[in-house]
């Protein structure tokens, strides 16, 4: 059978059997994940709105800065929070180093760009005779942003998508900045690592099923409520 | 009585090497209750008018007055937005059904549920499209969405309508129809309205009074069949053409029946 057909079997009964210290990881992952990918979406949605709509000096070179942040190695994201968290730094006095926000840090800083960087480009195509006909029928500005949200809601989505999956998907900067301390700071990419340096695939493989079925259910419900039938 | 006032408005474009001028008119007024064209050549200004007075693009001077208030266009206050609605050649329905589409503009306002509905079965039925309503607005011919974009102006009952080119793209039969509906409806609810257009035909049609835009300058002014037969110097060339081109065509096709 060897060492992938043992590894399956052992996997899916780790799977089956509950392990609550392998609950508690995926559990923080998703936590950590979803808060970080719902911070970027409350920050840069409406940045994304403003850079895509409105022209002001020096729109271009932010949106250069964004464009290139969309694909800021992690391992740099996270040697930036470590700096502003170390004892001596900036942040240091709140202890916040090797803890749940610091990875949240750390991974905001990965998705922000994306969400900014995607939405801004979808903004900056929609039809300004649009916006137009919609502020015509006495769209304030508030009812506006809502409306082209709607109507771009398909964009966006994508753009969750894409900014959630990097941030399920990145494991240097939750390294560096959580330190993958057992019961505190580990998640599901930084257990796999360190599981593989320690040569227990079985393990491994129990924690790649999961971190994929996370993946997987998120997208598709992200997905099913973007391809929703076109209705009201 | 005058409703809408324009005084001394100049719009300019700035690009990097020039600044130009694409309007310039030094008045233009709006009587409560009355249809008035603009007409003009492609180019000529129309859009642009149009748009500084539906408050949607700010010139960059003069002086605009709504029943007695002068407008700031940097800032202008949400309850004489609320007074407007304007269509354009494009029907620009959003991705929603043609209720919804419809409703827009109540909600806009906040007008409760109940009120919204009633008014926009009500309009969708005046425009002959009610069996629609619960149609994709996309999936729309082009006439279709057209009744239903004026459907969603007309909704929120405005003081003024503005309407930019509304029938452009349209085929002749479709064209004639919903023309002869919209001109009912305005006449009926006594709605003043501004209407752009290239067509003079159209225009005939649907206006009493008429200017005529001739590279961003107001070129003349009158009532609109004044201005059809005794154009000036400055119109004739643009004019003529079009009435030539009316009496060719009649002339082909004997004695027709048009609306205009
Ligand atoms: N945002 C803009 N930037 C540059 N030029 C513009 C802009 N808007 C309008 N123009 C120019 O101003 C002139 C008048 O445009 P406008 O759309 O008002 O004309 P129009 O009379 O409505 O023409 P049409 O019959 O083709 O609709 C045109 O020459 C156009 O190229
Ligand atoms: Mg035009």
């Amino acid at each position: 059978m060897g060492l992938i057909g043992e590894g399956l079997i052992k996997a899916v009964e780790m799977l089956l059997s509950g392990d609550p210290e392998l609950l508690a990881i995926t559990w923080l992952t998703l936590r950590v994940s979803l808060t970080a990918t719902l911070i970027s979406v409350i920050v840069g949605l409406p940045l994304g709105v403003l850079l895509g709509l409105v022209r002001f000096p020096g729109r271009k070179l932010l949106v250069t800065v964004i464009n290139l942040g969309m694909g800021l190695p992690p391992v740099v994201a996270g040697l930036w929070v470590t700096l502003l968290l170390w004892r001596s730094g900036p942040l240091g006095q709140y202890a916040l180093l090797y803890t749940p926000t610091a990875i949240i840090m750390a991974q905001v800083l990965v998705s922000l760009p994306i969400i900014i960087g995607l939405t801004t480009s979808t903004f900056q195509n929609i039809n300004p005779q649009l916006i137009m006909q919609i502020r015509s029928l006495g769209a304030s500005r508030w009812q506006l942003f809502i409306v082209l949200i709607r109507e771009a809601r398909l964009a966006i989505l994508a753009a969750i998508m894409a900014g959630l999956g990097r941030v399920l998907a990145e494991v240097g900067a939750s390294m560096m900045v959580g330190g993958n301390i057992k019961g505190e700071t580990r998640i599901l990419t930084t257990a796999m690592v360190m599981e593989v340096s320690k040569g227990n695939f079985d393990v491994a493989i129990a924690l790649s099923f999961i971190l994929m079925g996370l993946a997987f259910l998120i997208t598709f419900a992200l997905t099913s409520m973007q391809q929703r039938k076109r209705s009201a | 009585m005058i409703i809408y006032e324009l005084e001394d408005v100049r719009y300019d474009i700035e690009s990097k090497k020039e600044s130009r001028t694409i309007l310039k008119v030094d008045h233009l007024s709006l009587q409560e209750g009355e249809i008035v064209g603009v007409i003009g050549p492609n180019g000529a200004g129309k859009s642009t008018l149009l748009k500084v007075m539906a408050f949607l693009l700010p010139p960059t001077t003069g002086k605009l007055t709504y029943r007695g208030q002068r407008i700031n266009p940097g800032a202008v206050p949400m309850s004489v937005r609320h007074q407007l609605a304007t269509v354009f050649q494009h029907s620009l329905l959003l991705d929603m059904d043609v209720f919804h589409n419809v409703a827009l503009g109540l909600k806009f306002r906040k007008i409760d549920k109940v009120e919204q509905n009633r008014r926009v079965e009500q309009w969708l039925e005046r425009f002959k499209v009610a069996h629609l309503a619960r149609q994709h607005a996309h999936t729309l011919s082009g006439g279709e969405a057209q009744r239903v974009s004026l459907a969603r102006a007309l909704v929120v009952e405005p003081d003024i309508l503005f309407l930019d080119e509304p029938f452009s793209a349209l085929d002749f039969p479709t064209k004639v129809s919903l023309m002869e509906d919209l001109k009912q409806i305005l006449k009926e609810t006594k709605t003043t309205a501004l209407f752009v257009s290239h067509d003079l035909m159209e225009v005939k049609y649907m206006t009493e009074r008429l200017v005529v835009l001739i590279e961003g300058h107001k070129a003349q002014e009158g009532p609109t069949d004044a201005v059809i037969h005794q154009p000036n110097d400055q119109t004739a060339p643009f004019l003529n053409q079009w009435r030539q081109f009316i009496h060719s065509f009649s002339g082909r096709i004997g004695s027709p029946s048009l609306p205009y």
